[in-house]
């Protein structure tokens, strides 16, 4: 077994534990960390079976097979930030209709006579 | 225009305008007495809030700046809710003058259109813009009558009527950021009809335009990029 191999099991059992310890504390919802889970397994998979990275490699042409691991991770970053910028619209959208709402809401309040409570008029 | 009373909305979105907002709400009130008038308040930092309030009309006021987008469509939602059969937009820095109001309406009335835009450049006008904006307005108005098959000669003008359908459609769906030029697209795809017609309109009185130089192009690349994706979106609503 090469150093990079080690190097790439340990970094991705650690991203691994990290995203469901993430989960466990309820930092991280379970929707948002399917992507950090594949990324984690399929870089530990393709780490412990050389012979299925230089398989890989050679078949994309790529002659240094351990940088086949960096194309790998660089395209779940690249699916990770298209995720959340997609995660981030819906959010934009949700986060406008609930604060026209509001302000449809104030003024009936404010047209039946009732005070908000704690609000500055 | 008395049977008018009751299903007429000005909607005035405003943002920072209080050297303005007052001075537009009693030209509303003056020339168009029959209309209910809604401020929609951006998130102003300055005194527009309560000067429209103390002025009588009603007013909404969103937490944040949330944009011309946004606060257009807050208008809308109000007028569906409280179901008005048109709606005026009225820009609250005193471009529009009062008394063109009745000419964007009575298309709307005589159900020759469900949307009515105010343009600058049909019949007589002193509105003159740079050389980039007027470039720029220029090209707009190509693409967009070219996309929606009709001349629109002022794509980027905010002094709008709607009918009930359209009303009902905006509060569904509204452009965000620069969304006059989109509105017209959408639209178009959704099957309303638009229509023009010529009117006066003054320098801004007051505030600057949102659009600095720095940002036209910007706006010129976003809008063209927003009209070619709404041409393969999905429009619901």
């Amino acid at each position: 077994m090469y150093y990079f191999q080690i190097f790439a099991i340990l970094g991705s059992i650690t991203l691994f534990a990290l995203v469901l310890d993430f989960i466990r504390r309820g930092l991280l919802k379970e929707k948002y960390s399917v992507l950090w889970l594949a990324a984690a397994i399929v870089i530990t998979v393709l780490s412990l079976k050389k012979d299925l990275l230089d398989w890989i490699a050679w078949k994309l042409g790529i002659a240094y097979p351990p940088s086949l691991l960096f194309l790998v991770a660089f395209i779940f970053v690249l699916l990770i930030t298209l995720h959340f910028s997609v995660v981030i619209s819906i959010l934009h959208e949700k986060n406008k209709v609930v604060s026209q709402e509001l302000a449809l809401l104030r003024l009936a309040l404010k047209e039946a006579g009732i005070k908000m409570p704690g609000g500055k008029k | 225009m008395d049977d008018l009373k009751g299903k007429l909305l000005v909607i005035i979105p405003a943002f920072n305008e209080e050297a303005t907002i007052g001075s537009v709400i009693s030209s509303v009130k003056k020339e168009v007495p029959e209309a209910n008038i809604l401020v929609v308040n951006d998130g102003s930092r300055d005194r527009t809030a309560s000067i429209a309030e103390d002025s009588g009309v009603t007013v909404l006021n969103h937490l944040y700046n949330m944009g011309i987008g946004a606060t257009m469509q807050t208008g809308y939602k109000y007028a569906r809710l409280m179901g008005y059969e048109v709606a005026v937009q009225v820009d609250g820095d005193g471009q529009h003058p009062a008394d063109q109001i009745k000419y964007l309406i009575a298309p709307i009335l005589n159900k020759k259109a469900d949307l009515v835009v105010g343009s600058r450049f049909l019949g007589e006008g002193t509105y003159r813009p740079s050389l980039a904006r007027s470039a720029g307005m220029a090209i707009f108005s190509k693409v967009v009558s070219t996309v929606i098959k009709e001349k629109v000669t002022d794509t980027t003008s905010g002094f709008r009527a709607a009918g009930r359908d359209c009303i009902a459609f905006f509060s569904s769906r509204y452009p965000d950021d620069y969304p006059e030029v989109e509105a017209l697209v959408l639209l178009h795809k959704k099957g309303f009809s638009i229509m023009e017609v010529p009117v006066r309109m003054y320098e801004r009185a007051g505030g600057r335009s949102s659009i600095t130089p720095v940002k036209s192009v910007y706006y010129m690349v976003k809008v063209l990029l927003a009209i070619m994706v709404d041409l393969v979106k999905k429009v619901d609503g």
